[in-house]
């Protein structure tokens, strides 16, 4: 059991929680200022998009696909991270 | 080089990822279509997410990647067969952290209610209601292909297409947990 619980996957869950945190907090703190808590949601979008990579990469086993798929799914978190921080600031 | 074990293949059936690729697309959709309506209003926007509990929403996301994770260790005992028979418990296990989701969404939505909150209160609520429902809808089939799994995974020599049916299935429930990462942000963090 303990040589199927040492994975990257674990240790990627680790990192998952924890950015987790750091986005919750930041999203939670109301101390930033209008202005300042954009640049706060555009860490807590990118945190996101992050994460979504890691899931992909290492929870759906991408890491390790044909090149096509993992570009299509890199492709992807490129796009969702471009459209929703030009969304977030220009709509 | 990749070792031998993690030779690259694709994860699941290829037709699986039409399937993904479009449930990713049309959340897509509704997320760009969600920024656009608080671009026209911000403040009410703002306002309204301080309604949200968002401490049940980081709960949410803390249960979903723990059941994800529970689901990969069972996907790598599937493959290897000394350690095989922990892959129905871990799956189940899986289901078992996930189904928590719902049930902590069910007490976020009673929150809701019982302060009078529905899609019908504002814009803002509309699309929460819209995008953690269908969300929810996909937390729900995806524990029902646990389950469907969780009896694949209890098989003591699975084939190369139970192998990949698992992972297929197992791709789904990952997909369902990194949606909710974007919806967990984008509707409870960002403003």
């Amino acid at each position: 059991m303990r040589s199927l619980v040492r994975t990257n996957a674990s240790l990627v869950w680790f990192l998952l929680c924890g950015l987790t945190a750091v986005s919750w907090a930041l999203g939670t703190y109301d101390g930033f200022g209008a202005s300042h808590h954009a640049q706060a949601s555009l860490l807590i979008l990118a945190v996101a998009i992050f994460k979504v990579r890691l899931v992909g990469l290492y929870f759906m086993e991408l890491k390790a696909a044909p090149t096509v798929l993992r570009s299509l799914f890199e492709g992807y978190c490129l796009v969702l991270f471009g459209l929703l921080t030009a969304m977030f600031l220009f709509a | 080089m990749l070792p031998a074990v993690m030779e690259r293949h694709v994860p699941g059936e290829p037709g699986i990822w039409v399937l993904l690729f479009g449930d990713m697309l049309v959340f897509t959709v509704l997320f760009t279509v969600f920024l656009h309506e608080r671009g026209a209003k911000p403040e009410l926007f703002a306002h309204s997410q301080a309604a949200l509990n968002r401490a049940l929403g980081a709960t949410n996301t803390l249960v979903l990647l723990t059941s994800s994770l529970l689901v990969v260790l069972a996907s790598h005992a599937m493959r290897r067969p000394p350690l095989r028979h922990f892959a129905r418990r871990l799956t189940l296990g899986g289901a078992l952290v996930g189904a928590c989701f719902v049930v902590i969404k069910g007490f976020e939505y009673h929150e809701k209610i019982a302060a009078g909150i529905a899609p019908s209160t504002n814009e803002f609520f509309m699309y929460y209601f819209v995008l953690t429902g269908l969300h929810l809808a996909h937390v729900i089939i995806g524990l029902a292909v646990l389950v469907v799994l969780s009896t694949v995974a209890g098989n003591s020599g699975p084939t190369r297409t139970h192998i990949a049916f698992f992972e297929g299935g197992a791709c789904f429930w990952h997909m369902v947990d990194f949606l909710w990462i974007v919806i967990f942000s984008l509707i409870f963090l960002v403003r």
